[in-house]
C-alpha cells in the first residue's frame, strides 16, 4: 500500500511498473498523442473517452453540486470507471491536469481526492499533470526531454486540429481529412518511440508536411458560416462537457473554428511573467519563465510559417498579437481561469472576420462573469457585426435550450 | 398561402397568410405538453381554408417547435428571428421588441445596432412564472390580473425563479399582505427581471413593441412595463394579435422554404417518428406487483390510534402547524390518541383557515373535554399565536423531532419534505444535533410536484400513483424548476409517458434532497433509524425512490403530513400550563382581523411593515427585522461586530484636499480595504468619498448594466455604487484590480476570488456612463509593500503628478490605517467575547466575507441574532488564533483562510458556534462550505449555513437560527 505524505497518496516508482493510469479525455487529438507519449515512457495509460448519464450521476454524488461542471464531469467519469469493475482498484492510478491560480479550478485535484475518500477509494493515487512543479511524485517525473516532447505534440495536435476544422466541412471524399489525422497520429507516435530525443528540425519539417497533406485534399468550393468557439477550457474542448457542440454546429452546416491549446500554455506562462511585472517577484523566476514562454512561442511561429508557406489556410494569430487585442478591455494581469485570453480569442475571431461566436462556460463560472459575459457588451459596442451567444453548461441544463439559443445566433449569422 | 406554426412551451399558435401576408385564419391553444396532438388539432381546424391541390409554404417556430420540426422533417425558423421579420414588416419604425412567452423572455433591439437577448439558463419572469404565482395565490391568471389593478403598494419580490419568488411571497401571504398588492408586485418582478436580466447595459427607449401571450392578456402587466420604462403612450405599442406575431413571422419566413401539399404536411406530422430514444432512465420503482404489495404492507404498520372527538371526555392538547403552504391541526387525548385532525392548503390566508377549524373543533367537542394547552409551530407561528392566544410557539424542527421520536424511539435521522421546505435533522444522544434546510435555489419539494401535476393536467394524487407503474422513469436532473421544465419537454419529445415523468420527478425530488440539500455520500451518512415525514412523503413514489436510492428501509408514519402539528400537541401536553389561554368559542364568533401597511421609521432599515390587528386588541407586525416596532425601544446593546465594523468605517469622513474629490465604490473588497485606501488617498490630498451604504434603490439603479445574472449579489451591487458616484458629480473614480489580497500567512496563497479581483474591468466595459469620468482601475498588489509603493508611484505620478515622497508618506499612512482597523477588529472581538462570558450569552461567529457586513447583503441577520440574545462576532477577529493549517483543499483565498481558521478555533471554544453566510452564486463557497462543515462537525460543533441573495426575507434564516439555538440549548441541558 502506498505511503501517505502531505495528505495524499504518492505515486511510487513501483506503481509505475504495476499500475494502470487513467486519464480523462479533453481534446481528442492532443490527448491521443499525450497518451501515446506516456506509453512510450513506460506508463500503462488509458485515455477515458466515456460518456453517458452515469458519469453525471456519479459526479453529483461525489462533489458539491455547486462546483463547476467540468470538475463534476471529470470526477464523475473517473469514479464511474473505477466502479465499473473493469480495472483492478488496487493497481490503479488517476491522472488529471492541474493549473494553479485563483480560479476554483485549481481545486479539482483536491475535490477528486475528497470524492475518492468518500467512496472509500482514498488509497488510489492521483497524479497531477502540470508544468508548474505542483505536487511531485517519485513515480512520475517530467524530465526535460519529456516536457519537450509534450510541447512538440501539443504543437502537432494544434496544427492537426486547426487544419482538420478548415478542411473537414468542405472535403469531397467524406472522411478523408479525419483519416489523414489518424495517419499522422500513428506516424508521430512511431517517431516518439524511435527517438529518445526529438529533433527540433524534424518537428519543423513535419509541420510543413502536415500542411501540404491537408492542402492536397480536394474540397468543394462552397460558402459556409464560420462559428468560433471560446470559453472555459474544458467546456470549450470536451464533447462530454459541451454536449458535442462541434458536431451540432457541423450538422447545422457551419465551419467550426477552435483556438489551439498552445495559446493557453503560453498564457499560463505569461501570467507568471506579468504577475512579477505588476506586483514584483524574483528575477530568476521571471527569467526562467520568460525563457520557457519563448520556447512555446517559437513553436507557434513555426506553425504560422508552415501554414503561410504551404497553403491558403487561415493562420493562427501570434500570441503577442492576442495580447495586444485586449487593450482597453481587460488588463494583462487578469489571469484567473482563462483570463484575458478568452476575451482575446473572441476579438481574434472578429479580426479573422469570424463574427459568429459561441462563448461556452459552466453555469456560474466565476472568471467568465468578467472575461466572457462581462466583455460581450463592449465587444459589440466596438464591433457591430459581432454575433456572440453565451451558453451555460451544467448537469441539468438541457440540450434543447442550448441548441435553441445557438440556432438564434446562427439565424443572424452571415 | 403561407402557414406559420409557433409551438411554444405552453401553447401552439397557428397563422395562415394569403399571398399578401394577410391573415386568413389564426388559432391559439394550450398544449399541456402534448405538442404533436395539439398541432394536429389546429391543422385539422385550418383544413377548410386550404386548397388541397395547391402547394403551400409552411414553417415551424418556437421552443418546442425545434424538436417537432426535426422529427417531422419540416422547415424551422428560430423564433426571435421570426419575430424580427414580422415586426420589421408590420411596425417598421419600432426600436425595441419585448416578448414574453410561456417560458422564454426576449428582447430585440432593432435600431442603433441590432441585438437580441433571450433569457439564459437561470430564468424566471415568464408566463410559466406568473402561472405558478397565480397558483400560489389560489387564483386564476385572469383573476390575478384583475387583482393587480387594485393595488396600492408594491413589494420587492425576487423574480429570478419561481422558487425564489415563492419564498418572498409566502411570508407576505402568511403575514396578511393584501393579495392585490402581491399581484401587482408579481408583475413588477417580471418587469424587473426582463429589464435587468435582458437589457444588459442597453437602454430600452424609443418605440417599444410588446408581444406574446402574457403581454396580450394581462393589463396589469402591461401597466407595470409602461410605468417602469417611463414610456409615453405613443411609444408603447401593444399590437393587435400580439400573441400571434411569432407564428406570423414563421409564416413570412415560410416563403423561403420549399412548398408542400397540405396532405403531405399532415402525413409528416402524423406519422413521422423520431428515432430518438429515451436516453437517461432509471429502473422501475417496483419490479412487480408483489414487490409493491410488500411495500404497502410494511408501511401500513405505522397507524395511529384515534378516538371520536364527540365521545371523548377528558384533557386534550392542541397542536397547530401553520406551514408555508398548508395548515395542519391535531387534537390529542391524554393517551396520545388523535381526536381531531385537519390538513389543508391555507390558500394564502392561514388565519382564516385556523379560525374556521377552531370554531368547528370547539363546537364539536364534548363539553367535558378541556383543552389544557396549545402549541403552534411553522412559518405562521407568530401571527397565529397572537391571533388565537396560543400557549406556546415552538420552532418547527423540534416539533418534528418530538413527533418522529414517538414513532421510533431510536430515531437518528429525520427527513421531512413539506410543501416548500426540506428539513433534515440528525439525532445524537437524544437531541437534535444538526439541522439542514434547503436553500432558496433548490426546489424539489411538494409544491413543486403539485405545480407540475397541474401543468400536465392531472390531479396530484393520480399523478403520484402513476409513478408506481412507470416502466422507464426518466432522469430529469435536479436543479430547479426552470431546468426541470425543459428536461420534461425533452423527455416528452423523446416519447416519455406520463408515468415515467411522474416517477422521474419522484426520483428528482429525492436526489435533490440527498445530494444537494443533505450533501450525503451514502446511506451511512444519514443514519440507521430513519423516519421520513412531511406531506410529500405520502406520495408512495417518492417514498419508494428514497428507499431505493439509499438502499435502506425507513419508517413513514401514517400521519406523515401532520407530524409538525402532532409534535406541537405532544409538546403542549408535556409542558402543560396551569391555565390554557386558547381563545374561546364566543370570542371566535366575533373575531376580526384587519391588516394595514406602513413603513417603520425607527432606524435606517426602513422596513416595510404589515400590521395585523385582532379584536382582542393584540397586534402582530410583520416585515420587521427586529423587535423594535413592537415595544418601540432602543436596540439591544449586546456587542455586534457587524455593527462595530460598519461604525468604524463610517467614521472615516472625507477630508477636503488639494487634489479634489475621488470616489470609491463601497462594496466587495473595497469594504475591508477602505481604511487602507482612505488613508492612502487622504494623505495624497484627495477627498476620498464613498458611494454610500448599499440599499435596494441603489441596486435598482445599476441593475440594467449587469451582464451576468448568475453573479453574486455583492458584485451586482457594484453597478449601483458606480451610478451613485457619478450622480454625485464625482469626476475621478478609484477601483483597483487586485489579484491578491493581504497575505496573513494563514493559507497556501492569498488570492482574491476572480470576481472580486477583476470586477472593476467588468464595470468599465458595461457602464457607459463611466466614460463621463476618469475611471482608475490599475492593478495593485498591496501584499508586497515595497512593490506597491513603486507601482503606486508609477501610476499616481503619471495621472496626478504625485511625488515619490508623497507616495511614501501616503503608503505609510495606508498600511498604518489598515493595521489600526485590524487591531480595532481584534480588540472589539475580545471585548465582545468577554461581554458574552460575563453575561453568560451565546457567542455566534457570523462568518462570511468582509463585505457581508453590508446591511443590504446580510438583510439584518446580525440584528436578528442579537434579538435572540446572542453576541455576534466575525471570523476575522478570531482567525489569528490558529496557525496555517493543512486542509483537504487548496487553501489559497485570504477571505476563505480566515473562515477555516475561525472554524477550527470555534471547535476549541465551548460557548461559540459558527454560522456561515454564503452569497447565492458564489462559486468558491462550493468549496468552503463542505470544508467548514467538516472542520466543525469533526470538532462536535453544529454547521449552519445561511444563503443570502437579493431576497429580503428572513423567514428561512429565522428557522435556522432558532433551530440552532434550540439545539445548543438542548446539548447544554444534556450536559447538565
Amino acid at each position: 500500500m502506498a505511503k501517505k505524505k502531505e495528505n495524499r497518496v504518492i505515486f511510487t516508482k513501483q506503481m509505475k511498473k504495476e499500475y494502470k493510469v487513467l486519464l480523462p479525455m479533453m481534446l481528442p487529438i492532443h490527448f491521443t498523442l499525450l497518451e501515446g507519449l506516456l506509453k512510450v515512457e513506460g506508463y500503462d495509460t488509458e485515455l477515458l473517452d466515456t460518456g453517458g448519464n452515469d458519469i453525471v450521476q456519479e459526479g453529483l454524488k461525489g462533489v458539491h453540486n455547486d462546483t463547476c461542471y467540468p470538475a463534476l464531469l471529470v470526477i464523475g467519469q473517473l469514479l464511474t470507471a473505477i466502479k465499473s469493475g473493469k480495472y483492478d482498484k488496487n493497481k490503479l492510478a488517476l491522472m488529471i491536469t492541474q493549473t494553479g491560480g485563483g480560479c476554483r479550478a485549481s481545486n479539482y485535484i483536491h475535490l477528486l481526492r475528497k470524492a475518492l475518500k468518500h467512496s472509500n477509494l482514498g488509497f488510489i493515487p492521483v497524479i497531477s499533470l502540470n508544468l508548474s512543479g505542483l505536487e511531485k511524485n517519485p513515480g512520475f517525473k517530467l524530465g526535460l526531454p519529456l516536457i519537450l516532447k509534450m510541447i512538440y505534440s501539443i504543437t502537432y495536435a494544434d496544427m492537426l486540429m486547426w487544419l482538420l476544422n478548415q478542411v473537414h466541412p468542405y472535403e469531397i471524399n467524406k472522411g478523408e481529412s479525419k483519416e489523414l489525422v489518424h495517419i499522422w497520429e500513428k506516424k508521430l507516435l512511431v517517431e516518439f518511440t524511435k527517438s529518445r530525443n526529438l529533433q527540433y528540425k524534424k518537428v519543423k519539417s513535419n509541420l510543413h508536411l502536415i500542411v501540404k497533406d491537408f492542402a492536397a485534399i480536394q474540397k468543394h468550393d462552397i460558402y459556409k458560416k464560420k462559428v468560433g468557439i471560446v470559453g472555459e477550457i474544458y467546456i470549450k474542448y470536451a464533447r462530454l462537457g459541451n454536449n458535442d457542440l462541434e458536431q451540432f454546429l457541423l450538422d447545422e452546416g457551419c465551419e467550426v473554428v477552435v483556438p489551439g491549446l498552445m495559446d493557453f500554455l503560453i498564457f499560463k506562462a505569461d501570467n507568471r511573467v506579468v504577475d512579477i511585472e505588476l506586483f514584483g517577484g524574483k528575477k530568476l523566476k521571471y527569467k526562467i519563465t520568460k525563457w520557457l514562454m519563448e520556447k512555446f512561442i517559437v513553436m507557434q511561429d513555426e506553425m504560422i510559417v508552415a501554414i503561410k508557406k504551404n497553403s491558403q489556410f487561415r493562420s493562427v494569430a501570434r500570441f503577442y498579437k492576442l495580447k495586444e487585442l485586449v487593450n482597453g478591455y481587460v488588463g494583462q494581469g487578469n489571469r484567473m481561469g482563462e483570463g484575458w485570453l478568452l476575451t482575446a480569442e473572441m476579438l481574434e475571431f472578429i479580426h479573422m472576420d469570424i463574427y459568429n461566436v459561441v462563448c461556452a462556460q459552466p453555469f456560474s463560472c466565476l472568471p467568465n462573469h468578467v472575461v466572457g459575459k462581462g466583455m460581450i457588451r463592449k465587444i459589440k459596442d466596438n464591433h457591430q457585426d459581432a454575433n456572440i451567444v453565451s451558453i451555460d453548461y451544467d448537469p441539468s441544463a438541457t440540450k434543447i435550450n442550448q441548441e435553441n439559443r445557438i440556432k438564434l445566433m446562427l439565424a443572424n449569422a452571415k | 398561402m403561407y402557414l406559420g406554426i409557433d409551438v411554444g412551451s405552453t401553447t401552439v399558435k397557428l397563422v395562415l397568410f394569403d399571398k399578401d401576408y394577410q391573415i386568413i385564419y389564426k388559432k391559439y391553444q394550450r398544449h399541456l405538453s402534448e405538442v404533436r396532438k395539439t398541432t394536429i388539432e389546429l391543422l385539422d381546424s385550418v383544413n377548410q381554408f386550404i386548397n388541397k391541390e395547391e402547394k403551400l409554404n409552411v414553417c415551424l417556430t418556437g421552443s418546442a417547435g425545434l424538436g417537432l420540426s426535426k422529427d417531422c422533417d419540416l422547415p424551422f425558423v428560430q423564433e426571435v428571428y421570426a419575430t424580427q421579420l414580422i415586426v420589421n414588416k408590420k411596425i417598421p419604425d419600432c426600436d425595441v421588441v419585448i416578448e414574453l412567452g410561456g417560458e422564454d423572455a426576449k428582447i430585440i433591439f432593432l435600431t442603433n445596432g441590432f441585438e437580441f437577448r433571450m433569457n439564459g439558463s437561470c430564468a424566471g419572469g415568464t408566463g410559466a412564472f406568473i402561472d405558478q404565482m397565480a397558483t400560489l395565490l389560489n387564483v386564476s391568471m385572469e383573476e390575478l390580473d384583475k387583482l393587480s389593478l387594485a393595488h396600492n403598494k408594491i413589494y420587492t419580490i425576487a423574480s429570478r425563479c419561481g422558487v425564489f419568488a415563492k419564498s418572498d411571497i409566502q411570508p407576505l401571504l402568511n403575514q396578511g399582505a393584501r393579495k392585490e398588492n402581491i399581484a401587482a408586485s408579481i408583475y413588477q418582478a417580471v418587469v424587473d427581471q426582463t429589464v435587468a436580466g435582458l437589457s444588459q447595459g442597453r437602454i430600452i427607449e424609443g418605440k417599444v413593441v410588446f408581444l406574446g401571450g402574457p403581454l396580450t392578456f394581462f393589463k396589469g402587466l402591461r401597466d407595470r412595463f409602461v410605468i417602469s420604462l417611463t414610456l409615453d403612450e405613443d411609444k408603447a405599442i401593444f399590437p393587435e394579435d400580439a400573441q400571434y406575431y411569432v407564428a406570423m413571422g414563421a409564416a413570412m419566413y415560410a416563403a423561403n422554404e420549399d412548398a408542400m401539399l397540405f396532405d403531405q404536411l399532415m402525413e409528416n406530422i402524423r406519422n413521422k417518428v423520431s428515432d430518438n430514444k429515451l436516453t437517461n432512465t432509471f429502473n422501475p420503482l417496483f419490479a412487480n406487483k408483489e414487490n409493491y404489495d410488500e411495500f404497502l404492507a410494511r408501511h401500513q404498520k405505522t397507524k395511529v390510534k384515534r378516538e371520536s372527538l364527540h365521545n371523548y371526555s377528558g384533557n386534550a392538547y392542541l397542536g397547530i402547524d401553520a406551514g408555508s403552504t398548508t395548515t395542519k391541526l391535531v387534537l390529542l387525548s391524554e393517551d396520545d390518541k388523535i381526536l381531531y385532525e385537519y390538513y389543508t392548503s391555507n390558500h394564502g390566508n392561514p388565519v382564516l383557515v385556523i379560525k374556521e377549524q377552531l370554531q368547528k373543533l370547539l363546537s364539536e367537542k364534548n363539553d367535558k373535554t378541556i383543552i389544557k394547552a396549545s402549541t403552534v409551530t411553522g412559518y405562521g407561528e407568530d401571527i397565529i399565536k397572537t391571533a388565537f392566544s396560543i400557549d406556546f410557539g415552538l420552532v418547527e424542527t423540534f416539533a418534528h423531532y418530538l413527533a418522529a421520536k414517538h414513532f421510533n424511539d431510536k430515531v437518528d435521522f429525520i427527513l421531512d419534505i413539506g410543501g416548500q421546505d426540506i428539513k433534515c435533522f440528525r439525532i445524537r444522544n437524544n437531541s437534535v444535533d444538526s439541522v439542514i434546510l434547503n436553500e432558496a435555489c433548490s426546489s424539489g419539494c411538494g409544491s413543486f410536484i403539485e405545480t407540475y401535476a397541474k401543468a400536465l393536467g392531472h390531479e396530484v394524487k393520480d399523478f403520484a400513483k402513476k409513478a408506481i407503474y412507470a416502466k422507464q422513469p426518466i432522469d430529469l436532473g435536479s436543479r430547479c424548476t426552470v431546468f426541470m421544465n425543459s428536461s420534461i419537454k425533452q423527455a416528452q419529445k423523446e416519447g416519455a409517458a406520463i408515468e415515467d415523468i411522474s416517477a422521474g420527478l419522484s426520483m428528482s425530488v429525492i436526489k435533490n434532497a440527498l445530494y444537494k440539500v443533505i450533501r450525503a455520500n451514502s446511506a451511512d451518512d444519514l443514519g440507521k433509524e430513519i423516519v421520513v415525514q412531511g406531506g410529500t412523503f405520502l406520495n408512495d413514489g417518492i417514498l419508494r425512490s428514497f428507499e431505493l436510492e439509499i438502499n435502506r428501509k425507513v419508517v413513514r408514519p401514517e400521519i406523515a403530513g401532520l407530524m409538525g402539528a402532532y409534535g406541537a400537541a405532544l409538546y403542549a401536553k408535556a409542558n402543560c400550563p396551569k391555565q390554557g389561554q386558547l381563545i374561546s368559542l364566543e370570542k371566535l364568533s366575533s373575531f376580526i382581523h384587519t391588516t394595514s401597511n406602513t413603513t417603520c421609521g425607527l432606524c435606517t432599515n426602513k422596513c416595510s411593515l404589515t400590521i395585523n390587528e385582532f379584536d382582542n386588541g393584540k397586534k402582530y407586525i410583520s416585515g420587521n427585522r427586529c423587535e423594535r416596532p413592537y415595544d418601540n425601544t432602543s436596540e439591544k446593546l449586546h456587542p455586534n461586530l457587524f455593527k462595530e465594523k460598519s461604525r468604524y468605517l463610517r467614521k472615516l469622513v472625507p477630508k477636503k484636499g488639494s487634489r479634489g474629490k475621488i470616489g470609491i465604490p463601497f462594496g466587495l473588497n473595497m469594504y475591508e480595504n477602505h481604511p487602507f485606501w482612505y488613508g492612502f488617498l487622504t494623505s495624497l490630498g484627495f477627498e476620498a468619498i464613498i458611494s454610500g451604504i448599499s440599499n435596494r434603490q441603489l441596486y435598482t439603479k445599476g441593475q440594467h448594466t449587469i451582464p451576468s445574472d448568475t453573479v453574486c449579489y455583492p458584485a451586482k451591487l457594484m453597478h449601483g455604487h458606480i451610478e451613485k458616484l457619478i450622480d454625485k458629480g464625482i469626476k475621478e473614480i478609484f477601483y483597483p484590480c487586485m489579484t491578491y489580497n493581504f497575505d496573513e500567512n494563514i493559507g497556501d496563497n492569498n488570492y482574491n476570488c476572480p470576481v472580486v479581483a477583476y470586477y472593476p474591468e467588468l464595470l468599465y466595459a458595461n457602464i457607459h456612463r463611466l466614460k463621463e469620468v476618469n475611471y482608475h482601475m490599475p492593478y495593485f498588489g498591496i501584499h508586497r509593500r515595497k512593490d506597491f509603493e513603486k507601482k503606486a508611484f508609477e501610476y499616481f505620478s503619471l495621472k496626478f503628478n504625485v511625488t515619490k515622497k508623497e507616495i511614501m508618506i501616503a503608503s505609510k499612512n495606508a498600511y498604518a490605517a489598515y493595521e489600526k482597523y485590524k487591531q480595532f477588529i481584534l480588540s472589539q472581538g475580545e471585548k465582545a467575547i468577554a461581554y458574552a462570558r460575563k453575561n453568560n450569552l451565546q457567542i455566534i461567529v457570523l462568518a462570511g466575507r468582509p463585505y457581508h457586513i453590508d446591511p443590504e447583503i446580510n438583510h439584518g441577520i446580525d440584528d436578528l441574532l442579537i434579538t435572540y440574545d446572542c453576541v455576534v462576532i466575525t471570523e476575522d477577529c478570531i482567525s489569528h488564533h490558529i496557525k496555517k493549517q493543512s486542509l483537504g483543499i487548496l487553501n489559497q483565498w485570504t477571505y476563505h483562510s480566515r473562515m477555516y481558521n475561525a472554524a477550527t478555533y470555534v471547535t476549541t471554544q465551548e460557548d461559540m458556534e459558527m454560522i456561515q453566510l454564503v452569497s447565492f452564486g458564489c462559486g468558491t463557497d462550493a468549496i468552503t462550505t463542505d470544508e467548514i462543515r467538516e472542520i466543525l462537525e469533526k470538532g462536535n460543533k453544529f454547521y449552519t449555513q445561511i444563503k443570502i441573495d437579493e431576497i429580503n426575507n428572513l423567514g428561512a434564516a429565522k428557522i435556522r437560527i432558532r433551530s440552532l439555538l434550540a439545539a445548543i440549548e438542548n446539548k447544554r441541558s444534556k450536559r447538565g
